[in-house]
């Protein structure tokens, strides 16, 4: 869907005479253009997972991380701009440690959603700022249960059982719809969404990628962990044989 | 509950009994009624039990401006806070609220405060924030000058998980034991019950309170008590 905005994309003040400001459509593709985020919402948790697109074979493996632990309780996985998201995940922490600072609980995950989304959005407003070009997928386990939130670059956020985004986003959404994962336990989750991902990679286009994943349940005392290679390497191994 | 206006040299009197009461299945606050300046007595039907939140509230001691004032600020904030999230705040928020400002501004304030109310994930919570801006929960609370004469009896009296009868009851009788010893403790005892259901306010006046040992009842007239014809009270 490429349309030129035909001077009315050149600044995120501009709105175009259909209603549309181009800029934040811009900022969503370069969220398009990155590898695969999907975040599932278990009954005993969420699980997080990033298709880490390697773009050199150089890379020390377990560098340059895309999902971030937020407070004990959340953590984010972005994708896009790796920069744009570096910040949003230390605005959120900075909100998370602020809040419990204030009123001595760990901030609910909807306000956090609330506030990383308000902040995304406020970049939106002013000619010498540009959108963030990324989004992220929030997971986090509070008192009210899991939650799983995504934040796009435009500021808006919504609530999901399952969310993906990225380039193999259609095809993990398709994958997600057919999970049933009100009956599901993150145990079984990790398993899910590594093979989601390792399916939604195209091979021909890009070449190595390394699997990131992380979760938050009961089983890891609803704390954010990350997951570990090992469970990854049974995946290889199960992806390879389907 | 104000700074003694006769002498400057006499001691400040914190005039209050306050107590907070955990029970299976919410919280019952209760306080005397007395404010006050030295030996005059200002209010003796004063109300020191303040509502922050529906579900919120705060028993008073100390200093009657700075206690109030931090109640403003506090109800301020949480009503932000309830707008915010959405659904009404927990105990414990109010408690750090409350904390903080007498934490952080415990050179100018004198007030020692009792937070007590019931949320649904926690159920009936008590905090004690006395003068230092210390943040402690406990299963009960006592504070005020009266609370001095109580803490023995709580030790012995104190039991877990009683119902909201013997909760309110033992509340009512730990305030009277406090009014009949503390002279800044005096007036009628109020509570205030919070539970799931809601909250229920009850007033006791001075006749409705057990009488302690020399204590006589309460007479419309001496005339009265000497056409009795019972042994002179006035001589043992």
């Amino acid at each position: 869907m490429s349309s030129i905005g035909t001077g009315y994309d050149l600044s995120v003040t501009t709105f175009s005479p259909d209603g549309r400001v181009f800029q934040i459509e811009y900022a969503a593709k370069a969220v398009d253009n990155s590898g695969t985020v999907v975040g599932i919402k278990c009954k005993d948790g969420i699980v997080l997972g990033v298709e880490k697109l390697i773009t050199s074979k150089m890379m020390l493996p377990g560098s340059n991380r895309r999902i971030h632990a937020v407070h004990r309780h959340s953590g984010m996985a972005v994708a896009g701009l790796a920069a744009d998201g570096r910040q949003i995940v230390a605005r959120a922490k900075s909100e998370a440690t602020n809040y419990e600072s204030v009123y001595g609980e760990p901030i609910p995950v909807k306000e956090l959603a609330e506030r990383v989304a308000s902040y995304v959005h406020l970049c939106t407003l002013y000619w010498w700022l540009r959108p963030f070009g990324s989004g992220v997928i929030l997971g986090g386990y509070d008192r009210d249960g899991p939650q799983l939130y995504m934040v796009e670059p435009s500021g808006v956020s919504y609530r999901y059982f399952g969310a993906a985004i990225g380039k193999g986003r259609q095809a993990a959404k398709t994958e997600i719809e057919k999970l049933k994962l009100s009956e599901m336990t993150c145990r079984q989750g990790v398993i899910e969404v590594a093979k989601i991902i390792y399916g939604v990679h195209d091979e021909a286009k890009d070449k190595a990628f390394e699997l990131e994943m992380s979760w938050v349940c009961d089983e890891s005392n609803r704390q954010h962990q990350k997951v570990n290679n090992e469970i990854s390497q049974d995946l290889l191994y199960i992806h390879a044989k389907s | 509950m104000d700074v003694s206006t006769g002498d400057i040299d006499a001691p400040h009197s914190m005039g209050t009994t306050i107590i907070g009461v955990t029970y299976n299945g919410g919280v019952v606050l209760g306080a005397d009624s007395r404010t006050s300046t030295g030996m005059y007595v200002a209010n003796r039907a004063s109300d020191k039990i303040t509502k922050l939140t529906d579900n919120v509230y705060l028993c008073r001691s100390g200093s009657a401006a700075d206690s109030q004032i931090v109640s403003d600020y506090v109800r301020y904030f949480l009503h932000q806070h309830t707008i915010q999230l959405g659904q009404p705040s927990t105990v414990k928020v109010a408690a750090n609220l409350v904390r903080l400002l007498s934490y952080n501004n415990k050179n100018m304030l004198q007030t020692g405060l009792i937070i007590g109310g019931w949320d649904k994930y926690e159920g009936g919570k008590i905090y004690g924030i006395p003068l230092g801006g210390t943040i402690l929960e406990q299963p009960f609370a006592i504070g005020g000058s009266g609370s001095s004469y109580l803490y023995g009896f709580f030790d012995q009296a104190w039991k877990e998980g009683m119902t909201q009868e013997e909760a309110e009851q033992l509340v009512v009788k730990a305030v009277s034991l406090a009014i009949a010893r503390d002279g800044a403790s005096g007036g009628v005892v109020r509570t205030v019950t919070i539970n799931s259901e809601g909250v229920t306010r009850k007033f006791y006046p001075c006749d409705k309170l057990p009488l302690w040992h020399e204590e006589l009842e309460p007479q419309n007239s001496l005339l009265d008590i000497l056409s009795a014809g019972i042994p002179d009270p006035m001589v043992s």
